[in-house]
């Protein structure tokens, strides 16, 4: 039980809580601030992660060109930003004009898209059809641009307590933070901004925001792209401790990172990120819970994958006790109601 | 002075025209003898799979490898039939690997499938597939082994469909035609579901796919574990999908109408309750898929090509069902109210008409419809059923009902038809795995130009 407990603490911190963060924040600007009914976030995460490997593994400015490893992850990065703005201005134009429902409709459609394409077998070859990227095809440049490690500029910090920020493993969940403590403090900033009032204007009031001068179709096309390029990072970070796998975009991760978000709190800085942090703690907790009972024998005969089953059948029941009884969050204000969509 | 109307006996129509139906059905196929075998692994967490040289042959003394977090390591040699399973710790990065060495002589692994790094997270049985043929068939493509070997998380969907091929021949295009009319009038009774559904009361039903399952499941459940004759089952799973239904009103959306719940917050609720079923599913019948113990064998020539009688009657039936609703849409008082709630709500209820019983009878046939959609999906994927088979064609449904113009049920109905012809005639020129990625395309593509759907009015686009 309390080993559960602990090895469900372990997680809190680790770099898939860091991704889950950085798309519920993305997802915070979409849905939070703009009140646009993204669900599509799997989708960027994918275009992020697909972009990111496809770029390292084929061009390969590293080898190629003899680039520095950390321009090549820059530019890798930068590639997978490009195409995730791509896929917004897609996304947007035919959608942002109409009402909310089919902007969800189109996004859902668009991720499964996504995924449909990377996992097909004709494109085996450059996305390695259902079975995904290898990670070793990907990683060279993330972890030879590791400062912590042996050599690295920043060897010394690495050190007692933080020895583990050398191994691959804690460069990833220490780059990872960094990133959504950078996409905290801009989300902080730019919503105290006059951009950030003109979009919290829209999702209180389309026309009233319209009547004032503003051109509404743009602050949404220009909410959808920054909360896109955020969900395509959090691909990136994804990726970083694993392998790229078509399935794992499924839709399942776009509606996990939407009760994430709605569990912190969609409308507010912080509460992205607290979500993310307590979905992974939460989920590994009742799956660490379930395996414990299924020792003790409560399920009978049921295999023991069946019975792992039940915590997400409670991530579903949590998303609507949450969404019915508690629509603003554990950090959400009543007031700043995100759900006038 | 609320004005009742008359006692509600025009649905009782329904099932029993279908019991008449199903006779037929259930004449020319009696139910099989029940040993279908649950088709669940046992362990918690593994990498398995079956290896076959490139004819279906397996392998038997292949030596397989996986590696992982904790300095874990396992192997496994294929058994006779050419299975093995690696069970595995927990969640984590492993890598998979095949011992060339114990291959046959003669035979060769494809270079891409020799050694391969795994991520065990949310699918905890994973399976691998090595492709393995004559030297030098791998060169240009890997061709064979990459057929579902992703997870079980909403990708692999089985399909009669055959794989994709470029040649092009009119018999084939008759096939892809036959068939994809037939997916379509079978994905119109689920999407006019969701239609009513929405007509009425404005939620759109992220839920839908999983009453599509229930019904499939109901049918296993009646005909396999049961052992019933197959137009009782059907009787069944309509009784049982309506009371599921009005379960969905009674227990979930009409205290929800009370909260004056926003209709955001009810779409999100419809997600955390697609969530909760589908894994609730699992939890029962497990992550494969499970045959059903019906004879769906006959089949009829047409000339130049063959189809299965058990899809010529799912296309009777949805024809027959569909007329019943377009009847009790346009004729009946019931359904007139139905439309009349549909157009505006409030002022349908100062009429006199009883809007939440309205509403209750439209989720009762939304139910009703949807599970007879998961019957005869259930025979569209070759008489199988599985935990997420709802599911996977649930963007299909939202793709029909868009299509056609959300709330608009004969809408709904053009949408359905052109979704599956679509998606069944595209695999002519496009690989068979793409093909509801085309249809996902086509709603988009409808949205630019006409985004009110084809037979939706203009305001409803807001």
């Amino acid at each position: 039980m309390l080993d559960v407990l602990l090895g469900s603490l372990g997680n809190l911190i680790s770099a898939e809580s860091a991704a889950y963060a950085l798309a519920a924040i993305g997802l915070g600007i979409h849905f939070g601030y703009a009140g646009l009914l993204n669900f599509g976030q799997a989708g960027f995460m994918a275009i992020g992660a697909y972009g990111f490997a496809i770029f390292t593994r084929f061009v390969d400015p590293t080898t190629q060109f003899g680039w520095p490893s950390w321009l090549s992850l820059i530019a890798a990065i930068l590639f997978a930003v490009v195409c995730s703005v791509i896929f917004a201005l897609i996304l947007g134009i035919p959608t942002l004009r109409l009402r909310g429902d089919y902007l969800a409709i189109v996004t859902i459609a668009s991720a499964e898209i996504v995924r449909f394409v990377a996992r097909t077998q004709d494109l085996t070859e450059v996305t390695g059809g259902s079975q995904g990227i290898r990670g070793t095809d990907y990683k060279g440049d993330i972890n030879a641009s590791n400062p912590f490690a042996d050599g690295g500029w920043l060897h010394w910090v690495a050190s007692g307590p933080l020895e583990s920020l050398s191994s691959n493993n804690g460069w990833y969940t220490f780059l990872s933070w960094v990133l959504v403590i950078v996409a905290v403090v801009l989300v902080w900033g730019l919503m105290r901004s006059p951009w950030g009032r003109v979009i919290k204007g829209i999702r209180e009031d389309e026309d009233a925001v319209r009547s004032l001068g503003k051109n509404v179709y743009s602050y949404k096309m220009q909410a959808l792209v920054l909360g896109g390029v955020m969900g395509a990072i959090a691909g990136i970070l994804f990726i970083f401790p694993r392998a790229v796998q078509p399935d794992s975009f499924a839709t399942t991760l776009t509606f996990n990172v939407w009760t994430a978000l709605l569990l912190g709190g969609a409308a507010t800085v912080l509460g992205p990120v607290l979500g993310g942090v307590l979905f992974w703690f939460l989920l590994s907790f009742v799956r660490g819970l379930i395996a414990e009972l299924h020792g003790l024998g409560i399920f009978g005969t049921m295999s023991a994958s069946q019975a792992g089953q039940l915590a997400f059948v409670a991530v579903g029941v949590a998303l609507v006790v949450l969404v019915v009884f508690r629509p603003q969050g554990i950090m959400g204000n009543k007031k700043e109601l995100s759900f006038h969509v | 002075m609320e004005k009742t109307l008359r006692p509600a006996r025009w649905w009782l129509a329904i099932p029993a025209l279908l019991a008449a139906l199903a006779v037929a059905l259930g004449l020319g196929a009696p139910p099989a003898d029940a040993t279908a075998p649950p088709s669940d692994s046992g362990s918690a967490y593994q990498f398995q799979g079956i290896v076959r040289s490139d004819p279906q042959t397996p392998i038997a003394g292949v030596v397989i490898n996986a590696s992982g977090p904790d300095g874990f390591a396992g192997t496994a040699t294929t058994a006779a039939d050419g299975r093995w399973s690696i069970p595995t710790p927990g969640p984590g990065d492993y890598t998979v690997s095949i011992d060339e060495t114990t291959v046959p002589d003669g035979l060769e692994v494809n270079p891409a499938h020799i050694s391969r790094d795994f991520t065990l997270g949310t699918t905890s049985s994973q399976s691998v597939l090595f492709g393995i043929g004559a030297p030098g068939s791998f060169a240009p493509a890997p061709s064979a082994g990459s057929g579902d070997g992703g997870g079980d998380d909403g990708g692999s969907e089985s399909n009669e469909s055959t794989s994709s091929s470029s040649s092009f021949s009119w018999s084939r295009l008759g096939q892809r035609l036959f068939t994809g009319l037939n997916f379509g009038l079978l994905l119109a009774l689920a999407a006019i579901g969701i239609t009513l559904i929405f007509g009425t009361t404005g939620v759109n039903n992220f839920a839908h796919g999983e009453m599509v399952t229930f019904g499939g499941f109901a049918f296993f459940l009646l005909t396999t574990t049961l052992g019933l004759p197959v137009w009782v089952a059907i009787i069944g799973v309509l009784i049982a999908s309506g009371a599921f239904g009005w379960l969905h009103d009674a227990a979930i959306f009409k205290p929800l109408r009370r909260r004056r719940v926003g209709l955001v917050q009810v779409l999100i609720v419809t997600i955390g309750l697609s969530i909760a079923l589908r894994y609730f599913y699992q939890f029962l019948f497990g992550g494969g898929s499970s045959t059903l113990a019906v004879d769906n064998s006959a089949r009829i020539s047409f000339g130049t090509f063959n189809v299965n009688v058990s899809n010529i009657v799912s296309m009777v039936v949805s024809v027959v069902i569909l007329g019943a609703v377009a009847y009790f849409l346009t004729r009946t008082r019931i359904g007139k109210a139905t439309r009349a709630v549909s157009d505006n709500a409030g002022l349908a209820a100062a009429s006199g008409i009883n809007v939440d019983r309205v509403i209750r009878i439209v989720w009762v046939i939304a139910g009703m419809l949807t599970g007879l959609s998961g019957v005869l999906y259930a025979y569209f994927i070759g008489a199988s059923v599985r935990w997420d088979m709802g599911f996977l064609i649930l963007l299909l449904l939202f793709a029909s009902v868009t299509l056609g113009g959300l709330g608009s049920a004969f809408g709904a109905l053009v949408g359905a038809l052109i979704i599956g012809i679509v998606t069944e005639v595209s695999t002519l020129w496009l690989p068979s795995d793409l093909r509801f990625a085309v249809a996902l395309v086509i709603l988009i593509l409808v949205l630019l130009v006409r985004p009110q759907g084809v037979l939706g009015r203009k305001e409803r686009i807001g």
